[in-house]
């Protein structure tokens, strides 16, 4: 095995073209698992944690962009107002110890099904920053970057350099199931995110499937019965009979399996749950900041 | 592969590191610092907990490489590193090496002795790492901050609650000193 230690992002995609089945390594919350217990031996290892831009992050006008190896209790601290659903799903991600380590890059570059982040990214809206030294440099949406189980849109001379998030501008929520509080694999997730700007709302689901993936359908819905019941501009509390239909698509874009975790019928049932409390409490904030702003 | 880094102030460097291994497996088994304790290996359990460049870490999920010409701080380097107070109550000679500091012990340390919360001790280390970390950063943890900064480390003899009685009086211990030192 070589241990490739590039100092800069230009060094550091020479060596993925060098060694395209390079496995990189920034926080090592997964890849030193998999090394630890013998379940991976790659020819090479690519140290990412040299790369000093990785870890920085800027909040632009519309999206914040964010250095893939900026780890989750920067994100708790710094980027609760702007990515309140990523904060929120940060703080879930195993124990500080972790969180110090695992960023955003490392879960895209993982992909698992599982991944914290992802319910969070799907929700908000982003695209994924990926590049190589022999095509340059190009973005992913994340609606179009996991392909499979643990597979994902990259090249394999491409590496992840920021991701680019939607600033909120409404209400986001992350919640998840597991054990306790800490040290959890998800069983099931669930994100949602308002974007009173548009009149629409946007989901994640982590763990139910065989990718992270959106409820499309619940989606359209509530945008829908949103829209015609003119809570929007009312902020009403919306209907129970919404909130249960909303939670009845959201199970049924599921296509959970069972596993040590949970059955597929838990995690079926959660989500519905999960997708409800969601609702409700991002509906909430948004009827506050309604109330303490009213439209001009 | 050779590893330089600085391990409780003391520049170190070892040779025939293994690409794949751990920081943990180098503290351990290449420089005689037992302290951090090798049980889960993916990060569960915390008792393998260092601070990296002042970074609360598990040192089993850090390659060794990927600590070159970084700052290791482990469970060994504590009394010499920990509370500022008994930093400068001693060792005038000004050298912070961890054999000087034998028998000494920083006050994370004296308050589990006192407060009974070593059972087993495999636990120890890493909840002592953890435990200096947050009293470091917050002076004046609620319970709620406290369960939360350890909830990265098991005790399997489950002696929780004898483990924050010990944080909570370092953490009055260091509120005393404080205002006694004005």
């Amino acid at each position: 095995m070589d241990f490739l230690r590039p100092a800069s992002w230009e060094e550091a995609l020479a060596a993925k073209a060098a060694h395209p089945a390079a496995v990189p390594i920034a926080g090592g919350t997964d890849v030193m698992v998999e090394i630890n217990f013998d379940l991976r031996r790659p020819d090479h290892l690519l140290d990412l944690g040299r790369v000093a831009e990785l870890r920085e992050w800027e909040v632009g006008e519309r999206t914040v962009r964010l250095g893939a190896s900026v780890p989750y209790t920067q994100i708790m601290a710094e980027l609760r107002h702007d990515l309140p659903g990523l904060a929120l799903a940060s703080h879930t991600v195993a124990s500080p110890q972790i969180r110090n380590r695992g960023s955003v890059g490392g879960n895209l570059g993982t992909a698992s099904p599982a991944g914290d982040a992802h319910p969070a990214l799907l929700a908000a809206g982003c695209e994924v920053e990926v590049e190589s030294r022999a095509r340059g440099s190009r973005r992913v949406p994340i609606d179009a970057f996991f392909t499979g189980v643990k597979r994902n849109a990259l090249a394999p001379d491409e590496l992840i350099r920021a991701v680019h998030i939607d600033r909120a501008d409404g209400p986001q929520q992350f919640s998840k199931v597991g054990t306790r509080n800490a040290m959890v694999i998800a069983v099931c997730a669930f994100s949602l995110a308002l974007h009173p700007e548009s009149r629409t709302v946007r989901t994640g689901i982590g763990s139910a499937a065989p990718t992270p993936i959106r409820a499309r359908a619940a989606e359209e819905f509530l945008n829908a019965a949103l829209e015609e019941g003119g809570f929007w501009d009312t902020g009403e509390a919306v209907p129970p009979s919404i909130g249960a239909r909303f939670a009845g698509l959201a199970s049924g874009a599921c296509n959970p399996i069972d596993d040590v975790r949970g059955s597929a019928a838990y995690r079926r049932h959660a989500i519905g749950v999960l997708a409800r409390r969601t609702l409700t409490w991002c509906w909430e904030s948004y009827r506050e900041s309604e109330r303490r702003a009213p439209c001009a | 592969m050779r590893v330089n880094l600085r391990v409780n102030g003391r520049p170190r460097q070892v040779d025939d590191v293994w690409e794949g291994e751990s920081l943990l497996y180098v503290l351990r088994e290449r420089m005689g610092l037992p302290g951090s304790k090798n049980a889960c290996e993916q990060g569960e359990c915390g008792s393998c907990s260092v601070r990296l460049d002042d970074v609360l870490v598990c040192s089993c999920l850090v390659a060794a490489g990927q600590a070159e010409g970084r700052e290791v701080l482990t469970v060994e380097g504590l009394p010499g590193a920990s509370a500022p107070s008994s930093a400068l109550s001693s060792d005038p000679s000004g050298d912070s090496s961890e054999d000087d500091r034998s028998g000494e012990l920083a006050p994370i340390q004296q308050a589990f002795i006192d407060a009974g919360a070593v059972q087993c001790g495999f636990c120890t280390p890493g909840l002592l790492v953890a435990a200096d970390d947050l009293l470091r950063r917050d002076s004046d943890p609620s319970d709620a901050d406290i369960r939360e900064a350890l909830s990265g480390n098991l005790c399997r003899c489950t002696g929780y609650e004898k483990i924050l009685d010990a944080v909570r009086l370092a953490a009055a211990r260091g509120e005393t000193r404080r205002r006694e030192g004005g």
